[in-house]
């Protein structure tokens, strides 16, 4: 039932969204349908043994819970063995470097390493030395691909149900990404998939949270919330840290709400059925209105839902792809 | 017993020769200089340019406390297999070089371990806090060329004020790493598109370009000699120009590293591209070149800065800045300042022996009959390939493995002695 793909997959992992083209990511899109069937089935057994018997270890090196069971869960469906480690050391505070915990992982023949840490390229620098395939599973304000192919899918779907055409794409879409730009692996990785899929993207936050020269990534920049929101098919708002505020970046709740919030009153300026999503976990009433979050325009838990489905496609797809590049 | 260097073309800055010349060495001075000379032994140095032993004004030979990043002993290898006989250590080292007992450590470790000069630089500040003042009168006494607090700069304007005010009372230069710390915020790169792209905190340039001028502002003010290390910026060469133009005491260096490489060397998150100040942009590499070229620029250093290759095997965050330099430096000159017409190899010798050596009042730089015999041979035609393996460092951190260099060195002699024979490939200390 997956659509049939010219593109092989031969990736051994999966790092960063800069990377990758625009064929292989279409091919992730593609695949994952049949993973989001598999979990609807109505037989309610929600598994196929497509690993069985490999061995697929969650490394999260920084708090996270989302992400980490989303991982979990889509090994474990596609029958996998799992492991996963937690810690929120850096490596000078367990004493043990990152090679040294993979290498002991990988004495344990592990197939597919799922890591997150708090270190920007720590997936990277991994996969210069070891076997196992990596997943990125958020590093520092780097990347976060599994998100952006969870967003892209989502917005794929909601444009090919909206047209009632199964074959279209996000060619010519407008997505604005509102908040914290500078510290978000979201945006990064978004920015990149969402642009090579023929998308244009705006990017939308307080000055002092847009990182510099960030229009060379190929998007807009404003930190006028309503000029990023006319014309866009997707409003994406992003989570504020609260810990901004004490580094001066921005001034008070009260004052990124007037001009940052996605609520029904800033959304007027957006097309009436734009999109809006956000990565979770949600500061209520804060980046994001609480009943624009449980409204009719919110895909949120679709995004939930869709982050197995992407997770499991590209777990698959990494198992089976050649020893070589 | 004496030795002639034979054959080769002879380049001292100081008297303007460049010229087919022989040097002939007795013990640890240089006899004569001149032509068709005969001694009981002959170096040939046909082909090569023959020239004083090369001065770094800035490494970091970590010694006492890091003995496993390198040693006084290992650094003066590493020195010597890069053409260097004189170098200038920092004082950044635990316990730091902040008094006179600690200045004559490292000369007692020089003496018995190294095989070229080691100059020592001494701390500005006691335990370079930033805080109070070193003893500079009996530091200098003891042998510090120099003071400086290294990468720590001292944060302070009133501190730094009397500081410089002393340093010029006891006439020691200050030598100032310019960096205004509360812009740092954990950056561990250039502030730029690729910072950006990498997700990786920013050094804007601003905090190297307002700590030159602070230094600068306060250096007039206190008439000392301030020599502003590793420049970077585009700014902070403008900078330079301005208050030399305007007759200030100062001067200025760049790195090797600043005018060869781009922060595009930090893509794919390589810890061996992580130093600081950090790798810039084209813009101002280029900058930089034209200053040397220009002569704002007053020499060129290393920063040698040696860390393990476990220290280095980390997240990119976690990584030490610095990168190791001194078997590089003379390569790069000839292949990124000489070869492409920039600067004539006599200018290139010149920034690298004379020059620094004069910043700082070293008796060396300079070949003159009797004269110490500190003299390097190299070959500026010869291309080689970086083998970080072969280093004679401790460590390895250097982002020019694998890349072409041009100009080899073969032999270096310090006080007369052969200190490095490229043949043997080894230095022998």
């Amino acid at each position: 039932m997956a659509v049939a793909n010219t593109v092989a997959w031969r990736r051994r992992h999966l790092v960063t969204m800069e990377d990758l083209f625009r064929e292989e990511i279409e091919l992730i899109l593609d695949t994952a349908p049949q993973f989001l069937a598999v979990q609807k089935r109505e037989s309610g057994i929600k598994k196929v043994p497509l690993l069985q018997g490999r061995l697929v270890v969650n490394l999260f090196l920084e708090p996270s819970t989302r992400t980490r069971i989303s991982f979990e869960l889509a090994a474990k469906r596609l029958s996998a063995d799992t492991l996963t480690i937690t810690t929120s050391g850096s490596s000078a505070v367990k004493g043990e470097s990152l090679h040294d915990t993979l290498a002991n992982i990988e004495a344990m023949h592990s197939d597919i390493v799922v890591i997150r840490s708090r270190f920007a390229g720590a997936p990277a620098i991994l996969t210069h030395r070891h076997t196992s395939r990596i997943i990125n599973a958020g590093d520092g304000s780097h990347e976060h691909p599994t998100q952006a192919l969870l967003d892209a899918f989502t917005i794929r779907q909601h444009v090919r149900a909206q047209r009632d055409d199964p074959g279209a794409g996000l060619d010519g879409l407008r997505v604005a990404i509102i908040g914290d730009i500078a510290h978000s692996r979201v945006a990064r990785s978004n920015i990149w998939c969402l642009t090579k899929l023929g998308a244009s993207v705006v990017v939308c936050g307080p000055r002092t949270l847009l990182p510099p020269k960030i229009e060379r990534m190929g998007v807009d920049v404003t930190s006028d919330l309503r000029e990023a929101m006319k014309g866009a098919d997707v409003v994406y708002a992003l989570r504020i840290q609260l810990e901004r505020q004490a580094q001066s970046l921005f001034p008070s709740l009260r004052e990124y709400i007037r001009l940052f919030r996605v609520d029904s009153e800033s959304l007027k300026v957006a097309p009436e059925n734009a999109l809006v999503m956000h990565p979770g976990p949600i500061n209520r009433d804060i980046e994001l209105a609480a009943d624009v979050a449980d409204g009719p325009r919110s895909v949120i838990l679709e995004q939930v839902s869709n982050g197995v489905a992407i997770r499991m496609a590209i777990m698959h797809l990494l198992a089976n792809s050649g020893p070589e590049e | 017993m004496s030795t002639v260097i034979k054959g080769g073309h002879l380049i001292e800055p100081t008297a303007g020769i460049s010229a087919p010349m022989d040097v002939l060495v007795q013990g640890d001075r240089i006899a004569r200089i001149g032509e068709g000379l005969e001694g009981d032994k002959t170096i040939d140095a046909a082909g090569c340019v023959v020239c004083p032993g090369l001065v770094d004004i800035h490494v970091h030979f970590r010694e006492p406390g890091f003995e496993s990043k390198e040693t006084i002993a290992s650094g003066s290898r590493a020195a010597a297999a890069g053409g260097f006989t004189s170098v200038v250590t920092m004082a950044n080292t635990d316990p730091t070089i902040d008094n006179a007992g600690m200045v004559e450590f490292v000369n007692r470790r020089a003496r018995e371990t190294a095989c070229i000069k080691i100059w020592p630089a001494a701390t500005a500040t006691k335990g370079m806090q930033g805080q109070e003042l070193t003893e500079m009168a009996e530091l200098k006494a003891v042998g510090a060329v120099a003071v400086t607090d290294d990468g720590k700069d001292i944060q302070s304007s009133w501190v730094m004020r009397r500081v410089l005010e002393y340093a010029r009372m006891v006439d020691l230069p200050y030598l100032a790493h310019c960096e205004d710390h509360s812009l740092m915020d954990g950056g561990a790169m250039n502030e730029g598109y690729n910072s950006t792209r990498l997700g990786v905190p920013g050094l804007p340039k601003a905090m190297e370009e307002i700590m030159i001028e602070r230094n600068a502002r306060l250096a007039v003010l206190s008439g000392v000699r301030l020599h502003v290390q590793h420049i970077t910026t585009a700014g902070g060469v403008e900078i330079l120009r301005r208050y030399k133009a305007a007759g200030a005491r100062i001067s200025g260096e760049a790195t090797p590293h600043h005018f060869t490489l781009t922060d595009d060397a930090v893509r794919d998150f390589d810890t061996n591209a992580k130093m600081n100040p950090p790798l810039r942009e084209q813009e101002d590499v280029d900058a930089i070149k034209e200053a040397i070229a220009d002569g704002t620029i007053d020499c060129i250093s290393t920063d040698h800065a040696p860390h393990t290759p476990t220290e280095k095997d980390v997240e990119f965050a976690e990584a030490p800045f610095g990168i190791i330099g001194l078997e590089t430096s003379l390569g790069l000159v000839i292949a990124e300042l000489v070869g492409p017409g920039l600067i004539p190899l006599e200018r290139a010798v010149e920034l690298m022996t004379s020059a620094p050596a004069k910043i700082l009042g070293l008796d060396a730089g300079v070949l003159r009959e009797g004269g110490p015999a500190d003299i390097a041979i190299f070959d500026p035609e010869t291309e080689w390939v970086v083998d970080p393996k072969r280093s004679a460092s401790l460590s390895r951190n250097t982002p020019f493995a694998g890349r072409t260099l041009r100009g080899q060195v073969k032999t270096t002699l310090c006080d007369g002695k052969v200190v490095y024979l490229h043949d043997v490939g080894v230095s022998v200390g």
